[in-house]
């Protein structure tokens, strides 16, 4: 089988299982709404302050909800040794890597369009800038924490205390890509400047990373 | 070899103490901060040091990856250990010296913001290597250096943006630097990085041998298990 061909494999595969499970995104959904709820409680905005904070809310909210899929991405496959059997396999590593990101992107994804709706009604938001931006933002900004996260979910499923591991790994290296979302996301808001360098600088992250991943995530799935 | 170190550490402890002197007395008082601005031959030479460090965890990583060398693993590991301890040392001066002379403790200002995320990024390496087990700990290190160091330029250049859409935070200004001055920091800077060669010299002697031991251990409990059968 090609690379593409198991690529496409294994994302319909794990978009089947979640499908029938529900198990990422109906956790993800509840830990996002509880951010939300919690956020709001603590903060109670005007519109006007809210504009500029919810770039950050949204955001972080996002992040801490993403972390909860991509725990799962490779916990799934060491029931009953599935990785292992990737792992003798010759199936291409980047493959794999890919059809993984691509799923946890989907699921990410699901979960903004379910969660924006409600950020909006809580927050009173609307966009005085370009709106069209926020959906290039939210896609450039979504695989940035999905490419990396999925590789650090690969790196921290095989320590102790897992869970853990991953957030600790992923969150200083996304300090750029988030600060870039967080600020692309307040300047189309508040419309106040543009939002074009943050836009490059998540595009350069994102090619930086998928690169970096995909180079190096065969010597990760081969550590041993 | 094994004399060197010796040496290494009389050479360290006279740099250092000569860069005590020179730091408190020899130098002359700086004229608007006053006596606090002291600290800056301590403060400058660390972050030097530690970036250095990491530098060296970087280059040793690649080679790892590179030749699966276990000797450059260890380098990498004591230099990401010492190069966290300086920075941490910057990290801590940096406020102290910020609030009589700028009047905060802290500003999210391009240097400061680089450093902490260099920090935070080196601890996080510790904690994998603490956490993961241990035959895939070195592949799975270096690894994140590399992804640390593709991170650094993202990270400079956003926080270069942020910072010049918002105000500027109070710099102590660039200009020219006291001879006399200099001549105590360069010292400070070599007293600080033969230390901080000596102590990544032990810690790897250390690794080394701590790696030694657990073989020789396995080996021997694998030998008795053989010997009940």
């Amino acid at each position: 089988m090609s690379g593409f061909g198991i690529t496409r494999a294994t994302l319909a595969k794990d978009l089947r299982l979640e499908w029938r499970s529900k198990d990422a995104i109906n956790s993800m959904l509840f830990f996002a709404l509880l951010v939300v709820v919690i956020f709001s409680f603590s903060f109670d905005p005007t519109a006007e302050e809210s504009r500029r904070i919810a770039g950050g809310l949204v955001w972080v909210a996002f992040l801490f909800a993403a972390v909860v899929a991509l725990n799962q991405t490779w916990a799934r496959e060491l029931r009953n040794q599935v990785l292992d059997a990737y792992r003798v396999s010759p199936a291409p590593a980047n493959a794999l890597f890919l059809a993984k990101a691509l799923g946890n992107f989907i699921f990410v994804s699901v979960l903004e369009a379910l969660m924006t709706p409600l950020f909006i009604v809580f927050y009173n938001l609307r966009a005085l800038g370009p709106a069209y931006q926020l959906l290039v933002v939210a896609v450039l900004g979504t695989w940035a924490l999905v490419v990396n996260g999925t590789f650090f979910a690969a790196m921290s499923v095989r320590t102790r205390s897992r869970e853990i591991m991953l957030p600790l790994l992923l969150f200083p290296i996304t300090i750029p890509a988030l600060l870039a979302m967080v600020e692309a996301t307040s300047a189309i808001l508040t419309g106040e400047f543009s939002a074009r360098f943050w836009i490059v600088l998540l595009a350069a992250y994102d090619v930086v990373f998928t690169m970096a991943s995909l180079f190096l995530f065969e010597l990760v799935l081969h550590a041993e | 070899m094994k004399r060197a170190f010796p040496i290494l550490a009389i050479l360290t402890a006279l740099l250092l103490s000569y860069g005590l002197y020179g730091a408190l007395i020899v130098a002359p008082t700086e004229r608007t901060m006053g006596e606090v601005q002291r600290i800056f031959y301590y403060h400058v030479p660390s972050a030097w040091t530690a970036f250095t460090l990491f530098f060296l965890n970087l280059a040793a990583s690649v080679v790892y990856l590179i030749r699966r060398n276990p000797r450059a693993d260890a380098i990498a590991f004591a230099a990401a250990e010492v190069g966290v301890v300086f920075c941490t040392v910057v990290l801590v001066t940096g406020p102290i010296w910020a609030r009589p002379v700028w009047g905060i403790w802290w500003t999210w200002d391009l240097r400061l913001t680089l450093t902490l995320v260099l920090w935070l990024i080196y601890v996080s390496y510790l904690v994998l290597r603490r956490f993961s087990s241990s035959g895939q700990t070195p592949v799975m290190a270096a690894v994140l250096a590399v992804f640390g160091a593709l991170d650094v330029p993202l990270v400079y250049f956003s926080i270069w943006f942020f910072r010049t859409q918002h105000p500027q935070p109070v710099v102590g200004g660039g200009g020219s630097i006291d001879p006399r001055m200099l001549h105590v920091l360069l010292i400070n800077w070599a007293a600080f990085s033969c230390f901080a060669a000596l102590v990544c010299w032990s810690r790897y002697r250390l690794e080394v041998l701590r790696r030694e031991v657990e073989e020789t251990q396995a080996l021997e409990s694998l030998l008795e298990a053989g010997n009940q059968r």
